[in-house]
């Protein structure tokens, strides 16, 4: 094995942590600045990937257009699903919360099984990604790169978006203070709707940019969440940053477990989840519960 | 008028803690709540900001009847709150901590810099690690970012040192010369002796005394409510 295979193997897990980044980022903005636990919030990345799917009907040439149409789309879904289901619910116990995101997790499931069926979907690699991308000798597919500067970007504006902006400051600040922020006179509220659609569409992005890769599956939402969870509750939930390490953390984890210990791949996220539990339980990026004053 | 509560009972979890308060607020005017710990006057500042139930009886702003509304349509309409206990976004830079508070109107981060310095010396540090004074500083601050009609300050001066509050006096004084009405809770007499018009005495949830600051700081019994 020589230095391209390990190079390969290095972009596999990066492609893969840019999905989970995608996916994860929302999950954490959506408790860090409203505290709700959003189990459904896989079943939006599965929801991506299946609107990917139908508004390019199958054909890779409607790549690009579909991924406009699945952000849209996903914007307009989150905004909806905040207002109907999650507003009524923020001054209850964390019961409900886990109860109806749980329930939007089945229902979208079913949702998607009845629409689309319960095979795979799939969507061949859009024309601009067809031929590799050569390094060192090493063919390296040129998607690969595409979903890390994806991620990338993403990540680099939605730190632009929280750390340059009002808006971002105040979403950073209804973290902190949700009452106070809105007896400063702003509609946290809406506010709220927002970060709940952009964590959805984010979301929805990740499992849209997936499906030149894998097949979409009915049962893919479950494992998405369970992962999300994963990546964290190892970066710290409510933090950006944290998901990010988390994502490429578990990324590399994955890629490079495959190759030495194949057998325990599927252990080793899960493993590095409960030693962060046990050493930092509050993650590796995030805070430790402040004590109020 | 600038604000007048009718009949107001308030309070938390279906419980009143306050019982049919009425209450006024002239135009430029500075008013106290005076009364001990539990007589109520943080339940009613909140409850003109619309942070707890209110059960009955009206909260009115220049004629307007505010209870229907939720707090941030009462921020937008000009009421200022500073809770007692400061509540700094802790993880946001003074400066952060003011902007995002921001509204058009005369005041802005300059006039507010120009008024409190010290704000400025610190504006890139984060709200969590300032000391008390400058904590409280930075919240009225912050409110008046917001470029509040009627101020509600909640307890000014509680815990701070005494050159702190002779700065907290000097700036009320300075919006009252600029005609803005306050509605003050406080403990400190000197302070409100110093600051305030009228005043209020509240006892478990009700108003016992009323009238100037200088009939009332002559009445044996608001030593006697205050068990001072």
């Amino acid at each position: 094995m020589d230095l391209g295979f390990y190079l390969l193997q290095l972009l596999t897990g990066l492609a893969y942590a840019s999905t989970l980044f995608l996916l994860a980022v929302g999950l954490s903005l959506i408790f860090g600045a409203m505290g709700i636990v959003n189990f459904a919030h896989g079943s939006f990345y599965m929801l991506g990937a299946y609107l990917l799917y139908a508004f390019s009907r199958g054909q890779a040439e409607g790549f690009w257009t579909g991924l406009i149409l699945v952000l849209a789309a996903a914007l307009v879904i989150g905004a909806l699903v905040e207002r109907l289901f999650i507003r009524p619910i923020y001054r209850r116990p964390e019961e409900y919360q886990i109860l109806l995101t749980y329930a939007l997790l089945l229902i979208l499931e079913d949702l998607v099984r009845f629409l689309f069926g319960a095979g795979y979907r799939s969507l061949p690699t859009p024309p601009a990604f067809s031929s590799p991308l050569f390094l060192l000798g090493t063919p390296f597919p040129s998607y690969y790169l595409f979903l890390v500067g994806l991620a990338g970007l993403s990540a680099l504006l939605l730190w632009a978006f929280l750390y340059r902006t009002r808006l971002g400051a105040w979403v950073r600040a209804a973290t902190q203070d949700r009452e106070m922020l809105e007896a400063l006179g702003i509609n946290v509220p809406l506010l709220y709707t927002g970060v709940f659609a952009m964590g959805i569409a984010l979301a929805a992005l990740g499992g849209a940019a997936l499906l030149p890769l894998q097949a979409a599956t009915p049962g893919m939402a479950v494992d998405a969440v369970i992962q999300a969870f994963i990546v964290v509750v190892i970066g710290g939930l409510g933090s950006v940053w944290g998901a990010l390490l988390g994502a490429v953390l578990i990324g590399l984890l994955q890629a490079f477990g495959i190759l030495f210990l194949p057998e325990m791949a599927m252990v080793f996220p899960f493993a590095l989840m409960a030693l962060v539990l046990l050493l930092r339980p509050w993650g590796l990026l995030g805070r430790p519960p402040a004590v109020r004053t | 008028m600038s604000l007048r509560l009718e009949g107001l009972s308030a309070g938390y979890g279906g419980i009143p803690v306050l019982h049919g308060v009425d209450l006024e607020v002239g135009e430029g005017e500075v008013v106290a709540l005076l009364g001990r710990n539990g007589a109520g006057k943080t339940t009613l500042i909140k409850a003109v900001m619309g942070l707890v139930r209110v059960y009955a009886g009206q909260v009115v702003y220049w004629g307007q009847e505010l209870t229907p509304l939720p707090s941030y349509r009462r921020a937008q309409l000009g009421l200022g709150y500073v809770p007692d206990d400061r509540r700094i976004f802790p993880e946001l830079t003074v400066r952060e901590n003011l902007l995002i508070a921001h509204r058009p109107g005369p005041w802005s981060l300059e006039k507010v810099y120009r008024m409190l310095p010290r704000l400025q010396e610190i504006e890139h540090r984060r709200g969590g690690l300032l000391s008390g004074g400058e904590q409280q500083m930075l919240t009225i601050a912050r409110t008046l970012m917001t470029n509040p009609k009627l101020l509600l300050l909640d307890e000014p001066t509680e815990g701070l040192a005494p050159l702190i509050v002779e700065e907290i006096a000097r700036l009320v004084l300075e919006l009252k010369r600029e005609g803005m009405p306050v509605l003050l809770a406080e403990q400190n007499l000197r302070f409100t002796g110093r600051v305030a018009d009228r005043a209020y005495v509240l006892e478990t949830g009700e108003v016992r005394l009323s009238g100037t600051m200088d009939e009332l700081l002559h009445k044996e019994e608001v030593a006697a409510l205050l068990s001072l």
